[in-house]
């Protein structure tokens, strides 16, 4: 595994070109200026940034669900601005989103509802016609058995582990989550960064292909040897920090105490 | 003497009031609820054109989702409406209906009675109650729920996973109302008009069912048919577009959801009523 960051030829999966990330309250403030960042396939990127950073409003822009206040902003090549409402859909089918804080799952729906809506939808079939696909992403996810609970009654943990099921429920290509690791106790830490391992390195599920991820955090320290690229927000500023070793070598001030700690 | 010499002072003093210009305060007031106002009809004209356009380009996609969410609208605006709307049948009967009757039958006005129900209670009265009934207690409950849908997010989570939510969560809803209240309106009429038989049967007027029914039936017109169809199926269209607008078109706090619900009624109402007035117009010039 690369322990720095690599030139990569690839062409770009999403590419943020001087964008300033709106607030998603009010979206003429700038939260983040300037932003200039790639993400090519098979990357494992890790954002940190202090609680208000804007984080959440970045990961946001960049799965284009929030338009950028200003500069440019790409969705496999094509400028958002540019792509009709059709297109902006299906290139969102390409992206896996997994939301902060219980994955803002529909909670009047069961755990195999709310797995199945995505695939019943895009595909046109009956939630019966998708149980097998929806019982092997909830293996997966390890929340087999909690199949037929209501969402709205499982814990945050478990809610978020859903949220992931049904993020990658249409093998997507690109996946985001959103500070996952919030809140968790050791274990379910470690599922995940091991469950995030192997998906990034090529999972069965996803046919063997790598999935490319990107991570917010509100520290990095745990995902220093497992994420590959760093980014980091901070008094308004995108930093691209690089690899593991440039991240160890960093010498911004608030990083390093962050991974001090 | 005083009394007298009052009443020239009190010209002239609103005579004086009226010629001073209007306070700053009030001039701005009046303009911001003016511009309110037009950016309401800007946002709820501009969510029904989306709607619209989503329900014919999408009627078809994803159908296996779809359908059986206007079938559950149906059910909710509709089925389990209906012993509300039986017993409002009942009551407009009894009380509109039999009277209505029993007194055109006094004064010997018996053979406009068929024309008198057909206007108050089949055209204008029928698709009203239906309507408001199925706001109040539809209605409202759209704008709380996809209030807390919003505020909670689901709306972006529905964005995130490729769907989209006019078409999830707004054309359900508009197929529904309109099919749920063009069905009670009909069951509300038969009902209203089978209980005021019953309330002049009772006070011993000297009409037979069959002369009942038949004065009823003369006076109904093809337009009626058409008039009560286009009529509710509109209704049902505003009060879900109305509703739906005010849950999702901006972010709630859950604080602001009790307002976005009263101001959604009071706009449905508003919007009833005018579509009603056209109505009235289109068929007088035909």
């Amino acid at each position: 595994m690369a322990a720095s960051a690599e030139p990569i030829a690839a062409p770009p999966l999403i590419e943020l070109a001087g964008a300033d990330i709106a607030s998603a309250q009010n979206p003429d403030t700038a939260l983040v200026q300037q932003v200039k960042w790639r993400l090519h396939p098979g990357e494992f990127w890790a954002v940190g940034g202090l609680q208000w950073a804007g984080k959440s409003d970045w990961l946001t822009t960049v799965a284009g669900l929030q338009r950028p206040a200003a500069g440019q902003h790409f969705l496999f090549g094509e400028p958002t601005p540019d792509m009709g409402q059709l297109e902006l859909l299906a290139a969102r089918r390409r992206i896996g989103l997994v939301f902060e804080n219980g994955g803002r799952l529909f909670p009047h729906l069961t755990v195999a509802e709310n797995v199945a809506l995505p695939l019943c939808y895009h595909h046109n079939c009956s939630k019966d016609e998708a149980s097998e696909t929806v019982a092997t992403v909830l293996r997966l996810a390890g929340v087999g058995e909690l199949a037929d609970q209501l969402a709205g009654q499982l814990n945050r943990s478990w809610r978020q582990r859903v949220a992931l099921a049904r993020a990658l429920a249409l093998k997507p290509e690109v996946l985001l989550l959103d500070n996952p690791l919030a809140g968790l106790d050791p274990r379910q830490t470690r599922w995940w960064l091991e469950t995030l391992d192997a998906l990034n390195a090529g999972h069965a599920w996803m046919s063997g292909r790598p999935l490319t991820l990107v991570a917010t955090a509100d520290e990095l320290r745990q995902w220093s040897s497992h994420a590959r690229r760093f980014g980091w927000l901070q008094d308004r500023r995108w930093l691209d920090l690089g690899g593991r070793a440039e991240l160890a070598a960093s010498g911004e001030p608030a990083l390093h105490d962050f991974l001090a700690a | 003497m005083e009394k007298a010499s009052a009443k020239p002072e009190a010209a002239a003093l609103l005579q004086a009031v009226a010629t001073l210009p209007l306070p700053q305060g009030y001039l701005n007031f009046v303009g911001r609820q003016i511009l309110r106002f037009l950016q309401t009809v800007q946002g709820v004209g501009a969510f029904a054109l989306i709607t619209l356009g989503v329900t014919f380009t999408k009627w078809n996609t994803s159908w296996r989702v779809i359908h059986p969410l206007i079938r559950a609208q149906i059910d909710r605006a509709g089925v389990r409406l209906l012993p509300g709307i039986v017993f409002i049948g009942l009551a407009l009967g009894l009380v509109i209906v039999g009277q209505t009757v029993s007194i055109l039958s006094k004064f010997g006005a018996g053979q406009y009675t068929g024309t008198v129900m057909v206007t108050v209670l089949i055209r204008e009265l029928g698709p009203l109650a239906a309507a408001l009934l199925v706001m109040a207690r539809v209605g409202t409950a759209i704008v709380i729920e996809l209030g807390l849908s919003r505020a909670q997010g689901e709306v972006e989570a529905l964005e995130a996973l490729g769907i989209d939510p006019v078409h999830y969560l707004v054309m359900p809803r508009v197929i529904g109302l309109a099919a749920a209240i063009f069905s009670l309106t009909v069951y509300l009429i038969i009902v209203a008009l089978l209980s005021g038989y019953l309330f002049v049967f009772l006070q011993g007027v000297p009409l037979l069912p069959g002369e009942y029914f038949s004065l009823i039936a003369r006076a109904l017109l093809w337009e009626d048919f058409a008039l009560i169809g286009l009529k509710t199926l509109t209704f049902g269209a505003i009060i879900a577009i109305v509703t739906c607008y005010h849950g999702l078109a901006q972010r709630l706090r859950l604080e602001e959801v009790s307002e976005a619900t009263t101001a959604a009624v009071a706009q449905s109402v508003v919007g009833c009523v005018l579509a009603d007035a056209f109505f009235i117009l289109v068929y007088i010039l035909m």
